[in-house]
């Protein structure tokens, strides 16, 4: 690892002392980021220590909305989300990924900017565009069994690895920043990642001064929640395909409908055009195959992931079919199927 | 001057700040109990308690650790006296090479405080799940290679939970 400085940030308006922030890195658990400088993936000369960060460890519930200090370990979340019926989802995602261990220690705002699982991300001696620009992408043509199949570009096919981020854009969640010179953002999930295109190593609209400060859900009524996450093990396992969805239905029409997948995206992928097919129509098993084509229609295997576009197509259809006899049987339910 | 907690003993941080909680026990404190299997947060083996929540020693930069209190292997027993899951896991023939161990024991101490806070598990969704496949998922954090995988599940739910962690 290579030697750096430490700022501990304890309040946002520190960031107004920091000198510079081109070869910084904010650190929060260190999952992440440590495992990628021990591996000189990541090499910053200045950490920004958030574990002093105090105002963002609070998880606060108001009327329209729960928000989610940046600082909040996976585990704690994942425990809250699971007594609430309305974020049901956080938790089942939360609760599929990673261990104990790493969830104890994992942060929201580093789970939503993990990087990359791409075995080429990692090996240092192999071309990765993400890990040094223009260097060329060694996973299009190599073994691409974790990548995604949707966002892609011809200059990168790695995949967002992150369950709970997935939920997250399923939930239209908001992220909350501020940066260096104190001004403060709102950013939908939906719109804080960036396709690869020709710059994969730009992976968010995010400044390098910006800091995520928390994470904010509305608090809305929607439905059945189903978190379903298929991978080679049943435990401690990244995701090679998974689908977030919550579900609507009044009278057998699907009133409300939010879809996003995990393990296949560039980004954890908001499935807009599924939702927009699906939404105000008779739930059937016809229609969720063609919902699952119209979303898979511009999906692009690259040979060792080929079969991702069938697993998906199958799991979300299995997902919206459980979903829909849910609501059919009990209209008015929130939040899992089932909940010890 | 900013100092951390391990197992009772108080000591300063180290200088630099790229020493993980796991490289400091190893070679600055002398303490071999925790296990550097992958350090990569892979593998279970340097499991610790950190205010009493189990964590990858290797993954923790001891720095952001100030004001923190761990426990170690070395630290659940009470001098001679065996942790009762140290025990079981001797009575259940819980381990082969050992390597494993002591993370194995950190873990399964931990688990059953989380269980006693009623913490979920994913198995929580599956209204078929059995209380041994709820242990099996909230130990899978920690590979053992030597596949004792049977045994250290019979240790661990063969002693009460409502030991307490040191
Ligand atoms: C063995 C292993 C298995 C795993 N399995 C899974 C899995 O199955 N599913 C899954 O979803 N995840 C999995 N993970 C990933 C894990 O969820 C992430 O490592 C973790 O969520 C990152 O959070 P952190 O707080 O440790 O982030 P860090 O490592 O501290 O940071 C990650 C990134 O986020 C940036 N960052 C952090 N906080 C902020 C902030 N407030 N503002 C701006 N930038 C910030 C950092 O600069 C860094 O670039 C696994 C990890 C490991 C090691
Ligand atoms: S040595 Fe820390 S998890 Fe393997
Ligand atoms: S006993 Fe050998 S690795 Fe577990």
């Amino acid at each position: 690892m290579k030697p750096f400085a430490v700022f501990p940030l304890h309040k946002k308006h520190d960031l107004v002392q920091v000198e510079s922030f081109e070869h910084s890195r904010f650190l929060a658990g260190g999952t992440n980021l440590v495992d990628l400088m021990k591996h000189q993936i990541e090499s910053p000369d200045q950490i920004i220590d958030l574990s002093g960060f105090e105002q963002a460890y609070d998880i606060t519930d108001s009327e329209q909305q729960v928000t989610i200090g940046t600082m909040v370990s996976n585990t704690e979340l994942a425990d809250y989300a699971y007594q609430q019926p309305g974020l049901s989802l956080l938790s089942q995602a939360l609760l599929a990924g990673a261990t104990v261990q790493l969830r104890n220690r994992a942060t929201t705002g580093g789970n939503l900017l993990q990087r990359t699982r791409c075995y080429y991300f990692y090996d240092t001696t192999r071309p990765c565009n993400k890990r040094k620009p223009g260097s060329g992408c060694a996973a299009i043509n190599g073994f691409n069994r974790n990548h995604a199949i949707l966002g892609t570009s011809e200059h990168c096919i790695a995949s967002h690895p992150s369950d709970m981020a997935t939920a997250m854009t399923a939930l239209d969640a908001t992220v909350h920043t501020c940066n260096a010179n104190g001004e403060t953002r709102q950013i939908p999930v939906r719109e804080l990642y960036r396709l690869p295109g020709d710059t994969p190593h730009i992976e968010t609209h995010l400044g390098a001064d910006e800091l995520i400060t928390a994470v904010s859900i509305d608090k809305t009524p929607r439905g059945t929640h189903i978190y379903q996450k298929v991978r080679d093990r049943s435990s401690y396992a990244f995701a090679l395909v998974s689908v977030a969805c919550t579900m609507q239905v009044k009278d057998g029409i699907i009133s409300d409908i939010n879809l996003a997948f995990g393990g296949v995206g560039s980004q954890p992928w908001h499935a807009q055009a599924a939702e927009e097919y699906l939404r105000g129509k008779s739930a059937t098993t016809e229609l969720f195959e063609h919902a699952a084509d119209v979303e898979l229609s511009s999906a692009k295997g690259s040979g060792y992931n080929d079969f991702k576009i069938p697993m998906l197509k199958r799991t979300l259809v299995h997902v919206l079919t459980q979903a829909s006899e849910h609501q059919n049987q009990h209209p008015e339910h929130e939040g899992a199927i089932y909940a010890r | 001057m900013s100092s951390i907690t391990i197992n009772g003993q108080t000591h300063a941080l180290p200088d630099d700040p790229r020493t993980t909680l796991l490289d400091f026990m190893h070679q600055h404190l002398q303490l071999f109990g925790a296990k550097k299997g992958c350090d990569h947060g892979q593998c279970g083996a340097c499991t610790v308690l950190v205010d009493g929540e189990r964590m990858n020693s290797c993954l923790l930069l001891t720095f952001q650790l100030a004001e923190k209190s761990v426990t170690t292997i070395e630290g659940l027993s009470n001098g001679e006296e065996l942790h009762p899951l140290q025990q079981a896991f001797i009575d259940n023939d819980a381990f082969q090479c050992g390597f494993c161990t002591s993370g194995q024991i950190c873990s399964g101490v931990a688990a059953q405080q989380e269980l006693k806070k009623n913490r979920p598990s994913t198995l929580w969704f599956d209204p078929n799940h059995t209380k041994t496949e709820d242990l099996k998922e909230r130990l899978s954090g920690n590979l053992c290679r030597c596949g004792a995988y049977p045994h250290i599940i019979d240790a661990v739910s063969s002693t009460d939970d409502s030991q307490e962690v040191k």
